[in-house]
This record gives structure tokens, C-alpha cells and sequence, in this order.
């Protein structure tokens, strides 16, 4: 049996990283990936608690997350396609024809 | 033995006939993708007329949460659903036009609408913070796809940034999710609302939760500082699709925040109350000032919408019916004007390659006095000046603000609006005053000019006498759980 705490400590680090990620990262595909990242956080999380509160709830949110989270990757990889087709490029930076 | 769940249908009628519409939309379009667009437009009318009868139908129904608790079923997702519905029909019709123009068959734009209207309708009565997100996904994704629809540079990057933000902000709400989850073992509405009162003391894992879903639910309604992407996206987007979106997501993402602040954080108000203070007053403040600074006129109304979604929320410090029915005021009032203002935008703008820098607007009430009339009205009402809808609204939402106390609040919010009068009337000033330059490219057809005199009359009407749905927003503000 793992310790709540400790797996709290570990999503927050994943977390952590994930935003990270998504900040330093110039390649939207690495976005991507590092938003996926906060996402399976987010499901470790639930999990833990689901099980330290010994429910099932809190698994079957994951669940949804896990299926919510491979639909927005398909929309994700189909705008980058997208934009990779108007602009030959992906790098998040060289997306300026708006101003951030 | 295992119970099997009770499947009451009935109380989500109006988001499945969205989603069914939606649905049969989306093969028509696969299978007839030059097809007209005419009946495309009407079918997505007739299920929102269908999608707002069997919201009616459940005004008078005793108000509870079916499906196992996860939906509620109560006046205040009534009301929603009703204007959202309202709200999509002129999307619909915009977007009809906006495509017919150019000879641009995008059949999947209806499809599309339905789907995030779907999406809206279900956040607007979720009672667990499951549905919540759900909701929130279904209708970004279509939103994402719909910025994207036209295939041009600039809607594509304002899709990416868009998606990119935004599924960075679903991140948030879900930690935010799985903190209350863990701080009360329940993430119904209702069952974070009776686990967190009486418990006494200070609870920091649900107050990290329910600022994590104010930070993720802020983001979709753009308020400071989460709002970087709103310019972008309202600029780049179709301006149909700004249209729809500004007001609707608004509408939705706002009822979907009294639900989890008023009810399910509702013990937490106190210590909530001086974040939500300064979320407000910081989107009031840096969004009418950005606003001053714009040179074209959907960057501009993008600010103004960050600062009027600071004017919204400023009534949620005070917890009373009054602040529900305050907002619930503003946002049909905002987005009777912004779907108006975008409308009117699109139309001048002529075409897809959309041109709204401040110049088209020039001298405008001598070429296209019908159209410089209706944008004034909508920026008139936008302003709060009255008699306006705009008007009435600030004052009830000041009023609920400084009922709760919350009075430098509302000093500021004054300070804002001031500030926010002067970039309002400089477009108008543009139209009326100066002389017009360079070609007149806006849209001829009388028609759309007859549908969106419906907004203007809608924000001119609620202006002279709120009586009329006032009442009816009072009941819709009440919340029994």
C-alpha cells in the first residue's frame, strides 16, 4: 500500500512538469504531449483518492478523462495539420500573423 | 443484486435534441457536402425551436436532479437553455449568410453549432462536476473546429492558439475537480455542498480545488489574466463564429459558475468572495484599458468582452438571489448586443477576407446608415448607456456587488465603464462624423439587416422596461438542493 500523500506529491510533480511543457515548449506537437502530460496528473490523482476513500467514482472520472483527452488529441493533431499545410511549420513561436 | 440506474430522459430533452439534431446534421453533411446550404440552416432551426419547446416544457417541472444526480433539472437551466437557444439561431443564421456569400459550402458548420449548443445546454444544468466537464470539452472542441472552419491562415492559428490554451485550462479544471473530490469523496454538486458545511475550520484541499475550477472555468470565459487568447480568437475566427461564441460560451460558462460557486463551494463563499473580487476587477480594469488601444474593431470588441466578463462576475460576491438574477440579466443583455455588434461587423467587413480594421468603419453612417444605426445601438448598450438593456444591467449587477459590501468593487467597475464609454463612442464618432474613404465594400442583402434589428430592438425593449423578464430571471435565480 502507497502512502496518499506521496502520490498526491508525485501528481503535483507531474503537474508541475506538464506546465512546464507547456511554456517551454516551441513545437505544438510537444504542447500537446505536455498537456497530456497534466492530464495523467490529473487521473493519478483521481485514482489515488479513489482508492484511499475506497470508491469507485473517482475511477470511472479517469476513465472519462482518458477518453475525453484521446478525442482532444484529435482535434489537436488535425488543427496542427492543418496549420502545417497553411504555414509549413508547427513552431508555436513563428504562429504570429495574430499577436499574442 | 445490482440496481440497475433509473434512465430519466425526459430531463435532459432539450440538450438530446441539440445532439440528435447535431448528429443527423453531421451525416447529411458527410454525405451531401456540396449540397445547399438552405436546408441545412433551416433543419439546425427547427432543433433549436425543438431543443427550446422541451426546454418550456420542463419550466413547470418540480425541481430536482434526475439521472442519478447528475443533471438538475430547475428554472435556472431553463432560462439558459432558452437563450442559448435564441443565441444559436442567430449564430446559425449568420453563418448561413456569412458562407452563402462567398459560395463557401461548409455544411458542417451547422453540425457543429448544434454540437457546442449541445455541449451548452448540458453545462447549463450539470449538477456533478463529471457533466461539467464533459460539457466544457464537447463544447470547446466544437468551438475549436468552428474558429478553424474556413481553412485561411489567420482562423487556423487562432484555432491553434485557441485549442492549445484551452486544453491547458481543461487541465486546471480537472486538478480542480480532483482536489474537491479528494477534500469531500463525492463530486456531485449537491454532495460537495453538504460535505464541506458544518465541517468547520479551514479546508485547504477544497479551496485549492475550487480555485483550480475558477482558474479553468475563467479561462473560458476569458477573464484576466487567463484571457490572452480572446483577441486572437475573436479576431481570427469567422466572424459568425465570434458571434456565436462570444455570447453563448459566456451564457453557458457563467451558469455553470453559480452552480459551483454558489452552491457546491457555497460554504466556501467567504473565503472565495476576495479572489472572485480580484478576477473581476482586474478583468474590468485591463480590459477596457487594452480596449483603447486597438485599432480594428473585432480585436476591440474582444477586449471589451474580457471587461464585461469582469462586469459579470463581480455580482457573484454576493451569494443572494439577487446576484444570480443580476447576471443572469447581463449576460441576455451583453449577448443580445455582442451577437448584434458582430453581425453588423460581418457585413461590413464584406466577405472572408475579412477587413475590420477601423478604417472600414469610416464615415459609415452616410453609406450604410442602417447598419452605422444598428452597431451604435449594440455599442450604446454595450457601453451601459441607457436606455439601454446594457444600462439596466450594470446597475443590477453593481447592485448585488455592493449589497454584498463589495463597494470599492464597484468603484472600480464605475472607473471601468467611464474608460469603457470613450472607445465605444470613438466608433461611433468614426461612423457618424468623419468623411468615408476607399471603396464600399459592405453587404448589400436587406435581410440580414432585418434579423439583426431583433437583437436591437431585444436590447432597447429590455432597456425601457426590465420588468418584463426580470421576475422571470428572480425565480430562475432561486436554487433549492
Amino acid at each position: 500500500m502507497i502512502r496518499l500523500p506521496l502520490v498526491l506529491m508525485f501528481s503535483a510533480l507531474l503537474f508541475s512538469a506538464g506546465v512546464y511543457g507547456v511554456l517551454a515548449r516551441r513545437n505544438a506537437v510537444m504542447v500537446l504531449m505536455a498537456i497530456e502530460l497534466m492530464l495523467n496528473a490529473v487521473n493519478v490523482n483521481l485514482v489515488a483518492f479513489s482508492s484511499s476513500l475506497h470508491q469507485m467514482s473517482g475511477q470511472v472520472f479517469a476513465l472519462f478523462i482518458i477518453a475525453v483527452a484521446a478525442a482532444e488529441v484529435g482535434i489537436g493533431l488535425a488543427i496542427v495539420i492543418l496549420l502545417f499545410r497553411t504555414r509549413e511549420s508547427i513552431n508555436v513561436d513563428e504562429v504570429n500573423l495574430l499577436k499574442w | 443484486m445490482i440496481d440497475a440506474p433509473r434512465v430519466e430522459l425526459w430531463a435532459i430533452l432539450p440538450v438530446l435534441m441539440l445532439f440528435g439534431g447535431g448528429l443527423i446534421a453531421l451525416l447529411a453533411s458527410g454525405f451531401a457536402r456540396r449540397a445547399a446550404q438552405a436546408p441545412f440552416a433551416l433543419f439546425t432551426l427547427a432543433a433549436l425551436a425543438a431543443a427550446a419547446a422541451s426546454a418550456l416544457w420542463l419550466w413547470n417541472r418540480e425541481t430536482t436532479t434526475a439521472l442519478e444526480g447528475m443533471v438538475s433539472i430547475d428554472r435556472l437551466a431553463v432560462v439558459a437553455t432558452l437563450a442559448l437557444c435564441g443565441i444559436g439561431a442567430f449564430g446559425a443564421y449568420l453563418g448561413f449568410h456569412y458562407f452563402e456569400r462567398d459560395d463557401f459550402r461548409r455544411n458542417e458548420f451547422y453540425a457543429l453549432l448544434l454540437f457546442a449548443l449541445g455541449g451548452m445546454a448540458l453545462l447549463v444544468a450539470a449538477a456533478d462536476l463529471i457533466v461539467v466537464f464533459l460539457a466544457v470539452e464537447v463544447l470547446s472542441l466544437a468551438l475549436y473546429v468552428m474558429t478553424a472552419l474556413t481553412f485561411r491562415r489567420g482562423p487556423t492559428e487562432a484555432a491553434m492558439k485557441y485549442f492549445l490554451l484551452g486544453a491547458f485550462a481543461s487541465a486546471f479544471l480537472l486538478y480542480g475537480v480532483a482536489m474537491s473530490y479528494g477534500a469531500s469523496a463525492t463530486t456531485s454538486v449537491q454532495g460537495l455542498a453538504r460535505a464541506l458545511t458544518g465541517v468547520g475550520g479551514s479546508q485547504p484541499l477544497a479551496l485549492v480545488g475550487a480555485l483550480l475550477l475558477v482558474v479553468g472555468l475563467g479561462f473560458k470565459v476569458s477573464l484576466v489574466p487567463f484571457h490572452m487568447w480572446t483577441p486572437d480568437v475573436y479576431q481570427g475566427a469567422p466572424s459568425p463564429v465570434t458571434a456565436f461564441m462570444s455570447a453563448a460560451t459566456k451564457v453557458a460558462v457563467f451558469v455553470a459558475m453559480v452552480r459551483v460557486l454558489d452552491v457546491a463551494f457555497g460554504s466556501l463563499a467567504w473565503d472565495l468572495a476576495p479572489a472572485i473580487a480580484v478576477l473581476s476587477a482586474g478583468s474590468m480594469i485591463l480590459g477596457s484599458v487594452l480596449a483603447i488601444a486597438q485599432r480594428d474593431v473585432k480585436r476591440m470588441l474582444a477586449y471589451s468582452s474580457v471587461a464585461q466578463a469582469g462586469f459579470i462576475l463581480s455580482s457573484f460576491v454576493s451569494p443572494e438571489r439577487e446576484g444570480i438574477a443580476a447576471a443572469l440579466f447581463y449576460l441576455i443583455s451583453y449577448s443580445a448586443a455582442v451577437v448584434g455588434a458582430f453581425g453588423v461587423v460581418m457585413l461590413i467587413s464584406g466577405g472572408i477576407r475579412e477587413q475590420t480594421g477601423f478604417e472600414r468603419f469610416r464615415g459609415l453612417g452616410r453609406r450604410q446608415p442602417v447598419l452605422a444605426a444598428l452597431l451604435s445601438v449594440f455599442l450604446l448598450s454595450l457601453a451601459g448607456i441607457p436606455p439601454t438593456a446594457g444600462f439596466v444591467a450594470k446597475v443590477l449587477v453593481f447592485g448585488a456587488a455592493t449589497s454584498a459590501g463589495y463597494w470599492p468593487l464597484v468603484l472600480i467597475g464605475a472607473l471601468a465603464s467611464v474608460a469603457g464609454a470613450f472607445f465605444y463612442l470613438r466608433v461611433i464618432a468614426l461612423m457618424a462624423m468623419q468623411e468615408p474613404r476607399g471603396v464600399d465594400i459592405a453587404d448589400p442583402s436587406p435581410l440580414p439587416r432585418l434579423v439583426l434589428a431583433v437583437p436591437a430592438v431585444t436590447v432597447v425593449v429590455l432597456g425601457i422596461v426590465p420588468g418584463v423578464i426580470v421576475p422571470l430571471l428572480q425565480e430562475a435565480g432561486v436554487l433549492t438542493w
